[in-house]
């Protein structure tokens, strides 16, 4: 009952330190006066009054102790001293301080690193309020892309109608390509990215704007006053972050209608919400537009949904309506003979968002904890080192009344001084790691933006210090405070008794780092080899020399003169000194993607279910060649082909093979897009999404009147670099008009290199930690070996007197090297496979017994180990026996 | 003899304080180290200075109080008082050693018995 008040004292105490001893002095001087003052009444001598009183009172610094130690925190007392001294001995020893102190910071900074990376994708909810209820609906089986992921504003009004479980369903429109609108202002035209979004999006995440207001219902009616909401970023970079534009017009354009528009802009959305980072990683985006629906009826599939489900409901109830409703709904409410028949796959925001990424994350988790288990066997090993040549210091302490307790409590102290430091600047270097990795646009992982050290991550690191801590701290503990010390007192030099029991204890941590490093090597080796395998596949294009700029024209909406407006631009691009290709097509691959449907043209009228989902192009002649994509038969499109407005089409081997298989496809006449084509081309497969999935199906089609473009980009295949090209072709497409935006020039590759981003982050990471691994490794090698030349001084020098050549000592420290390598090699390689087969999943053409990573573990370790253990050799060969055999 | 004087059990000095203060109010670490001297006679055996121990313990619980005055002979000491915390303390733990004491006697003076 009294305990806690008790505990309070206590701590006060500890810190009144000064007056509460002058008090007790005080006191224990008043107890004396008291005490000779009764002796002399009795009769005593003042000098023997003064004795008595003395013997009676007992230790006065015991007295003062015991006090002292009721009231206080001893512990607390002790601590502190053990802290002075470990700064101290600390502070001596420099070099090793440096040293471990910056292991330490490496392990315990990659795992705040990579802790944070997986807090922000896969621990931290959405930045959405109550982010849990979220769902993303799509097809169950989607064959096509987002077109099959997507659906049309009937069926979504009909579900938004309909159910039961949601609070609110809304979406966005689902092929948006880069910089699809233009600002216009009084300088050049800017390029901008729009979404459009569907009425109650905002609403729905639970996003509220940071200044001005969403969108009201009535601007979502055909033909409402345009209106725009500005991201936070595009606000702050186009317009000085002015809160006045709030209310006014902009001129905005949108790539497909080049009318210009008068938009209000209605509002500035907060900066927590980053659109791409949830929905398309990588991609900036810069305002949002009202979905009109009424305007896109009769556009097919293109909203993509996401939900707030009612509160407490489950999503696997809402999975049982969304399955009795979603078979039910039309296509289209106007025309019911396109069919109906949805289906619906309900997924958490977040699972959907990361959880493809879950995986590659607990790897990398996996991965960065190895390291720090590398680190504290590591820095164990150099306690160890270090408390071997402290075994006296240690035995001294003991024998002047020291317990092992306080011993192993100064050892404790020590690792976890050096853990702390480590820790702080392992805070540091994840700090710079992570804000790097923030800004790093180019990965296509979503919620990278997001990224930041946060209080998660400084708990964690304190945790991961704290264990570590414990973890090096305590073999050195438990050999030291078993030592024996009159054995250690008596021992006058090096290399007698005590040395054996270390060495075998060191030995064995040296086999655990060789072996946890080779898991390391190998997981690291396979990644690299998967990743190798992708760049290695064929896309069916050849990104390098290629690249693509947006092109703006105003054609007035007549057919005739886009036609010839393209012609001149490709002419003109084409003619540019270097310039091998130019074509224009209204897509690229590896961007975003849409698809219509396919058949092959029969006897009878085709059903639903005859035609495939295929990607679509529209695409000038030349644009084939521009993107060095292989024609396996037939022709590629000729301006003849529009300016007749000729209908044809060129497909890929995947649905030429689908449409007519067995049978030249050229010739034949194909249901593409709502009308018929003449297949007049095929071409090799292209990898529509990545290069990890199989190459979907596609169709190519001129822009006539039946295929009107969406945006178009022109495509140049050139030697020149890029930056000389970007000016020269800017410059023609100013000529061709003025009006051209100053957009970038995105090289393909660089869409190649963005869709294999992830992999290459994770590659990257995961040969980071398996190079540091490595070196670590090598690091508790030499320090091994080295540490038993320097004990075996004297027997290497009765050996060298007694004949033994350099070599022979060479020989039998670099054979000892090699034992403890072979052995920690063969643990690692059974460790290996094991933790390879669980990484399966990840690799890409890969097997996960692949002879060539495993081998060349076994190389780069062995030949490590061998360098880590010459070092050390060198030096003992070097050994003159005369100073070897005259020392001690 | 030093020999043949008692070692006093952990947790009976408290008591001890306590009692004395109860029984004769007011007094400095002094007084209270003569008084359980005298009234063990002189069985205990009492470095005066453990006292202080125990008095900072008590103090810290609760069951004292402690003020700085002037003694009978004009010194400045430091007075301990017993607080109704302290007195509700002694009354348990006296029984309790009451208690105690009352059953090792009965157990050794069995045991006595048993050997005759």
């Amino acid at each position: 009952m009294g305990a806690p008040r008790r505990a309070m004292a206590r701590v006060r105490s500890f810190y009144k330190k000064p007056p509460l001893d002058a008090d007790l002095e005080a006191e224990i001087a008043a107890h004396i006066e008291l005490a000779i003052e009764e002796n002399i009444q009795h009769g005593l001598t003042p000098l023997e009054a003064r004795r008595q009183a003395l013997i009676r009172f007992g230790g006065i610094d015991l007295a003062k102790d015991q006090q002292r130690a009721a009231r206080g925190l001893m512990k607390l007392d002790i601590l502190l001293q053990d802290l002075r001294y470990t700064l101290r001995t600390l502070s001596r020893d420099r070099a090793f301080t440096l040293v471990a102190i910056l292991i330490l910071a490496l392990g315990i900074g990659a795992n705040i690193a990579v802790f944070s990376v997986v807090n922000t994708l896969l621990l931290r909810p959405l930045p959405f309020p109550s982010s849990q209820q979220l769902v993303r609906i799509v097809e169950k089986d989607p064959k096509a892309g987002e077109s099959s992921m997507t659906y049309t504003a009937d069926a979504t009004q009909d579900f938004q109608q309909q159910n039961r479980s949601f609070q609110s369903v809304s979406g966005y429109f689902a092929f948006t390509g880069p910089n699809n609108f233009k600002l216009s202002g009084n300088s050049q035209p800017v390029p901008a990215t729009g979404i459009l979004v569907a009425e109650g999006f905002f609403e729905t995440l639970g996003v509220e704007p940071s200044a001005g207001r969403l969108f009201r219902p009535e601007e979502f009616v055909h033909n409402a006053q345009p209106t725009a909401l500005l991201s936070y970023p595009f606000w702050k970079r186009r317009f000085g972050g002015d809160r006045s534009i709030i209310g006014q017009t902009v001129d905005l354009s949108d790539k497909t209608d080049l009318n210009n528009k008068s938009v209000t802009v209605v509002g500035v959305l907060p900066e927590t919400f980053d659109f791409g980072a949830v929905f398309s990683p990588g991609a900036k985006i810069d305002l949002f537009v009202p979905y009109i629906m009424d305007d896109f009826r009769d556009d097919g599939n293109d909203l993509a949904l996401v939900g707030r489900l009612k509160q407490g409901l489950t999503l696997a109830q809402a999975q049982n309506e969304a399955d009795l409703l979603f078979p039910q709904f039309y296509f289209e409410h106007k025309h019911p003979e396109y069919g109906k028949g949805y289906t619906a796959h309900l997924t958490g925001l977040k699972e959907y968002v990361s959880g493809k990424l879950r995986r590659s994350l607990i790897v990398l988790w996996c991965a960065v904890g190895t390291i720090m288990l590398i680190v504290c066997v590591n820095l164990s090993n150099l306690l160890l080192a270090r408390a071997a040549a402290r075994t006296k210091e240690f035995a001294m302490r003991t024998a002047l009344g020291a317990s092992r307790a306080r011993i192993v409590r100064q050892i404790l102290t020590e690792s976890l001084v050096l853990s702390l430091f480590g820790a702080v600047l392992g805070l540091g270097l994840a700090f710079v790691v992570v804000t790097w990795l923030a800004h790093q646009g180019s990965i296509a992982l979503p919620l990278l933006g997001s990224l930041r050290i946060d209080g998660a991550a400084f708990a964690w690191t304190l945790v991961v210090a704290l264990a570590a801590s414990l973890f090096i701290g305590f073999a050195p503990g438990i050999r030291l405070s078993m030592g024996n010390i009159q054995e250690a007192l008596k021992d006058s030099g090096p290399g007698t008794g005590e040395g054996k029991g270390h060495q075998r204890t060191r030995s064995a941590l040296v086999i655990t780092e060789i072996a946890l490093a080779c898991v390391l090597l190998v997981g690291a080796g396979l990644l690299l080899r998967s990743f190798m395998r992708v760049l290695d596949v064929d896309l069916g294009f050849q990104p390098s020399r290629a690249a693509a700029v947006s092109v703006d024209y105003d054609d007035g909406g007549n057919v005739a003169n886009r036609a010839a407006i393209w012609q001149e631009v490709v002419r003109r691009a084409s003619m540019i000194p270097g310039v091998d290709a130019a074509g224009i097509s209204d897509n690229l691959p590896m961007s975003r993607n849409r698809s219509w449907g396919i058949a092959a043209k029969g006897e009878q009228k085709q059903n639903a279910q005859d035609f495939i989902p295929v990607f679509v192009y529209i695409v000038s002649p030349g644009y084939l060649k521009a993107m060095g994509m292989h024609l396996k038969e037939g022709r590629d499109f000729s301006w003849d082909d529009i300016v007749n407005n000729r209908s044809v089409v060129v497909l890929n081997q995947t649905v030429a093979r689908k449409l007519w298989p067995g049978q030249d496809p050229i010739g034949r006449i194909a249901l593409a897009g709502g009308a018929e084509a003449q297949v007049i081309g095929m071409i090799a497969d292209v990898h529509e999404s990545s290069a990890e999935d199989n190459a979907g199906a596609q169709m190519y089609l001129p822009s006539t009147k039946q295929f009107g473009p969406e945006g178009s980009y022109l495509v140049v295949r050139s030697n020149l670099p890029p930056a000389t090209l970007a000016m020269s072709v800017v410059r023609t497409l100013r000529e061709i008009n003025p009006g051209q935006s100053a957009t970038e020039f995105k090289p393909i590759q660089g869409l190649v290199d963005h869709a294999t981003s992830p992999r290459r982050f994770f590659v990257l990471l995961v040969g980071i930690f398996a190079g540091l691994g490595l070196l670590l490794a090598a690091l508790g090698i030499y320090g091994v070996i080295a540490y038993s030349v320097t004990q075996r001084t004297q027997e290497i020098g009765i050996r060298m007197a007694l004949g033994a050549t350099r070599s022979n000592v060479v020989g039998s420290v670099l054979s000892r090297t090699l034992r403890l390598a072979l052995i920690g090699i063969a643990a690692g390689a059974g460790a290996s496979l094991l933790v390879s087969r669980a990484i399966a999943a990840l690799l890409f053409n890969t097997a996960p017994t692949d002879p060539i990573a495993f081998a060349a573990m076994v190389l780069l370790i062995g030949s490590v180990a061998l360098v880590a253990g010459y070092i050390p050799a060198r030096r003992a060969s070097r050994i003159n026996p005369m100073v070897a055999l005259r020392n001690n | 003899m030093g020999e043949s004087k008692l070692d006093l059990l952990q947790g009976t000095l408290d008591l001890m304080v306590l009692k004395t203060l109860a029984a004769m109010g007011p007094q400095h670490g002094y007084g209270i180290a003569r008084r359980i001297e005298q009234a063990s006679g002189d069985e205990v055996l009492l470095n005066q200075g453990t006292i202080y121990a125990s008095l900072v313990r008590l103090q810290q619980r609760g069951w004292i109080d402690a003020e700085w005055g002037i003694s009978d002979n004009n010194r400045k000491a430091k007075f301990y008082s017993i607080t109704r915390g302290g007195r509700k303390q002694l009354t348990k733990d006296a029984a309790h050693w009451q208690r105690l004491s009352d059953v090792m006697l009965r157990v050794l003076s069995m045991s006595a018995e048993g050997g005759n």
